[in-house]
């Protein structure tokens, strides 16, 4: 839903480093965005279309790769996968453990890298 | 041909607005500002558990609060008329508060002559929870009406509050929510959230919330 702001400033990171190498055009840019995350990526990529009309980065793809909630559990420290849906479902896979877990990712918005000419 | 370099960039999206919540938050405990963020769905009853929790404080705090409600100013109106200073934020259609936005609400408030702030997020269990605001600690309120399989389905919203409360208890005979199902799926997500079950109709569980936000200022000064 929050699309907007979020592709501003996209935008706003990959000019800077377009400019910072001299590049003349920016092919795709390769965002990592957490499983937890709501974003969608086919908005997200309307919303850069539109803002980076007259920029270096006009008409870049947007590879969004998905990273995956890693839970590790507090009482015996081994960290663990899951999917959105079983969130707040799983218990700790090796001890058993239920409900003593801290995020360890699933949140993050990167930007790993770009393609440029 | 123009050959293709791949740049490395690894900046974080959010880090600006990350950046400017901890400044934030770094002024309002310099001026001794303490500053809970409320989250909810629309209906929830921010705007009365808000007058609810004035009426109980406001001989002991200088309270204000910051409305973000999308573009009307009842709310602002309604906590005006309970005494506690109020300004709207016109969030124009907008998802969410960010720091920045917070920031406009708090100098134009004047946050260094309140001892405690609220701010009253934009209703929606997606968006606000991605979003530092700069506040000390977020509460979230879930109503009865909305069913105890919420942290199903928004499970970050449950993840970065810090307090939940479980609103219109006086509604509970009516509907078939479970508390003890929902106290174990809130506390599989965030094993230290603190439920309180309030009715900001009644009364009832007030004082307990009260409680929690004189102990959370205590803790922070």
């Amino acid at each position: 839903m929050h699309e907007l702001p979020v592709t501003e400033s996209i935008l706003e990171i990959v000019v800077k480093h377009a400019k910072q190498n001299q590049v003349s055009r920016v092919v795709s840019i390769t965002l990592e965005v957490g499983e937890l995350s709501d974003l969608e990526n086919e908005w997200l990529q309307h919303y850069f279309d539109y803002l980076s009309k007259d920029t270096l980065a006009a008409g870049a793809e947007l590879k969004i790769q998905r990273a995956p909630i890693v839970l590790k559990c507090r009482k015996c420290g081994h960290e663990f996968q899951i999917r959105k849906d079983e969130l707040g479902l799983s218990d700790c896979p090796q001890c058993g453990t239920a409900g003593n877990v801290s995020l360890v990712s699933g949140r993050q918005y990167h930007i790993k890298e770009m393609e440029a000419l | 041909m123009e050959e293709i370099k791949l740049i490395e960039i690894k900046e974080n999206i959010l880090s600006d607005n990350d950046e400017a919540a901890r400044q934030l938050r770094q002024k309002l405990a310099d001026e001794k500002t303490f500053v809970i963020n409320l989250m909810s769905s629309p209906g929830a009853g921010k705007t009365s558990l808000l007058l609810q929790t004035i009426e109980r404080l406001k001989n002991e705090l200088r309270i204000g609060v910051i409305e973000a409600d999308i573009d009307s100013v009842v709310d602002a109106e309604k906590i005006r008329q309970s005494g506690a200073a109020a300004v709207q934020l016109r969030t124009g259609g907008f998802c969410h508060l960010d720091a920045a936005m917070v920031k406009t609400g708090l100098d134009g408030i004047g946050s260094k002559d309140f001892d405690l702030i609220f701010i009253e997020n934009v209703g929606n269990l997606v968006c606000p929870a991605e979003f530092d605001t700069g506040a000390m600690k977020s509460a979230m309120i879930l109503s009865v009406p909305e069913g105890d399989d919420k942290p199903l389905k928004y499970p970050l919203m449950f993840t970065v509050s810090d307090v939940l409360l479980v609103n219109k208890t006086d509604m509970m005979a009516l509907s078939d929510f479970d508390t003890a199902a929902l106290r174990k799926r809130v506390h599989k997500l965030h094993p230290e959230m603190e439920i309180l079950e309030v009715s900001a109709k009644t009364g009832a569980g007030m004082d307990q919330w009260v409680d929690w936000i004189r102990r959370a200022i205590e803790n922070f000064s």
